[in-house]
């Protein structure tokens, strides 16, 4: 009776992925009938001329999300290798408890703070409104960088529980262990950190919708005026505009949900070898 | 050591150096910040505007210019998703650690992966869907409320609830399980009476992280019915103010310099909030370790 209880609650639970994948799909139904995905596929938005392309904003997310990791995962990577021999060993602790400090920082604090400190800033000493591309990469980068180092530092806490005697033996100091022996044994936990941090990237809202001008165009520079996916669907659904532009809406929330189900799909499969490969 | 690798050396250690203090950086000058300019909204009215707070707190008074709505609202919306998310996300959580086998298992398994790894703005979404279908077929003039961003909310910390869950029960050492065996209970005795008893804390630091991640999130709550004045919440079906919704909506549309201040002022109300729980959270967790490595059972 409890197992049997026990098992529908976890079938809710998986579920209910399910069920948003469903809502996503019937409602975008009505793009995929007739003419309308080709025009869903353009690059002009204008709902007063009932025009909804969306591919601008496929372009923004994936402007905003891959520099967004250029500039996150090797400050994580720098940070991860400080605490685990290239800094002094005292400073390991502070620094983790310091990292999850950041997780728990509110996305909307995050942005409150850049909207008035990092966008006047960007106004004064370069040119245009502040809000733009560069503002909305430099704050996401530092969203997700949290992320990014908790999962390496974990990475590499097992590895060097593995061979960090073999490596002392050697005489290794700890830097040259963890360049020579640590990094290169660690190429799957990199990835691991690299397609999480992705996901959070390219599926954060706030960020954009604060610091990225929202104009639906594609940037010609980093002071241009981008929007998200993310944004677009907050966007659209807050200003409540004509109801034809809503299947273009679900049609890209069904965008980002496959994105993000092709990065659990590769976390799944790098568990998985991992788990081989230690058997 | 070649010249080219000693150059390899130095170069990944001024990196990380830079990288460290960079990051180290960030957190002290958002805080710094955060301080600095919410210094001038720091006094009762912040909560309270001109009510008095008693009248406010007892009475219900209604709040004007104050973030005391916002707080309830959050408080409330915190407390409904929890009451939907704890009881299926431990359930499922248990399920996973002791009953799943073979490809359900699996499925399952990564049906929460996936649900921890949805953009919060689809689920805000879904909630958004959901209500348009309920306008369609049983109530044509249904619209957003705290409820339906309770459950929407109540999805999007159900994955934390159910891999903390199963992580503290299988972190559990294999005695306890073999104790349990050898005398003579069943597999649903050694769960209820042994193991789930003793992953608590674990499962209790997974409850506080869910509540600090539902204090925060503002994409859901931006699609399912947060809005900047409306008071106390009245009823399950209304809309509500919420903090983070308070926060996003002033940095935007204030009025005045007071009113920004009173932002950055809910800005460091929401951060103790949820630094606080993270606070009690890694405490549990290392309660729980802590117990097992030392070999104590209580």
């Amino acid at each position: 009776m409890t197992v049997r209880l026990l098992h529908c609650a976890a079938a809710v639970s998986a579920l209910s992925v399910l069920a948003i994948f469903g809502f996503l799909l019937w409602f975008s139904l009505p793009v995929f009938q007739g003419g309308a995905l080709a025009a869903l596929f353009s690059w002009h938005w204008r709902p007063m001329q009932g025009e909804f392309g969306i591919l601008p904003m496929i372009a923004g997310s994936l402007c905003l999300a891959l520099p967004t990791m250029l500039i996150a995962f090797p400050v994580a990577l720098g940070l991860c290798a400080f605490i685990h021999g290239m800094g002094p060993a005292w400073a390991a602790r502070p620094l983790i408890g310091m990292v999850r400090f950041m997780t728990s920082i509110p996305t909307v604090v995050y942005g409150l703070v850049s909207v008035f400190l990092l966008v006047p800033l960007l106004r004064s000493s370069l040119s245009g409104s502040g809000f733009s591309w560069l503002a909305a990469m430099l704050t996401l980068s530092l969203l997700v960088l949290p992320t990014i180092v908790l999962i390496l530092d974990n990475q590499f806490r097992m590895i060097q529980s593995e061979i960090g005697l073999g490596a002392l033996a050697l005489g290794l100091t700890p830097a040259q262990q963890l360049l020579r022996l640590t990094l290169p044994l660690s190429s799957r936990g990199l990835l691991m950190a690299a397609a999480l941090g992705f996901g959070r990237a390219i599926g954060d809202t706030l960020i954009p919708l604060m610091l990225a001008g929202n104009a639906p165009l594609l940037p010609h520079s980093l002071l241009d005026s981008i929007r998200t996916l993310t944004s677009h669907i907050a966007l659209v659904v807050a200003t409540d505009s004509q109801s034809a532009a809503y299947s273009s809406l679900f049609a890209c929330g069904l965008i980002l949900f496959i994105a993000s189900f092709l990065v659990n799909l590769g976390l799944h499969d790098l568990r998985n070898v991992r788990r081989k490969g230690h058997d | 050591m070649t010249s080219k690798s000693s150059f390899i050396d130095k170069t990944a250690m001024a990196g990380s150096w830079l990288s460290t203090l960079l990051t180290m950086a960030v957190p002290a000058v958002l805080l710094a910040f955060l301080l600095h300019r919410s210094m001038p909204a720091w006094s009762v009215s912040l909560f309270f505007g001109e009510t008095p707070p008693l009248d406010a707190m007892l009475h219900g008074e209604p709040v004007f210019d104050g973030i005391w709505p916002a707080c309830v609202g959050t408080v409330a919306l915190v407390a409904l998703s929890t009451l939907i998310a704890i009881p299926l996300g431990v359930a499922s959580g248990i399920y996973l650690a002791e009953y799943a086998h073979g490809r359900l298992g699996t499925l399952f398994s990564f049906c929460v992966d996936m649900l921890a790894g949805i953009p919060s703005v689809l689920i805000g979404l879904f909630g958004f869907s959901l209500l348009l279908l309920i306008r369609k077929t049983v109530a044509p003039d249904a619209n957003t409320g705290l409820l339906l961003s309770a459950l929407c909310l109540a999805i999007l910390v159900l994955p934390y609830l159910v891999s903390t869950t199963r992580m503290s029960i299988a972190g559990l050492p294999s005695e306890l399980r073999l104790t349990g065996a050898s005398l003579g209970l069943s597999h649903n005795q050694v769960v209820g009476r042994i193991l789930l008893p003793s992953a608590m804390p674990g499962i209790f630091s997974g409850v506080i992280l869910a509540i600090g991640r539902a204090a925060e999130d503002t994409a859901v709550i931006l699609l399912t019915g947060a809005v900047a004045n409306a008071g106390t919440p009245g009823s399950l079906t209304g809309n509500y103010e919420a903090l983070p919704f308070f926060i996003f909506y002033l940095s935007a549309e204030h009025q005045s310099p007071e009113e920004l201040a009173q932002a950055f002022a809910a800005a460091l109300v929401l951060l103790c909030l949820t630094g606080v729980m993270l606070g009690f959270a890694r405490l549990l967790q290392a309660r729980l370790d802590q117990k097992w490595k030392t070999g104590h059972l209580n």
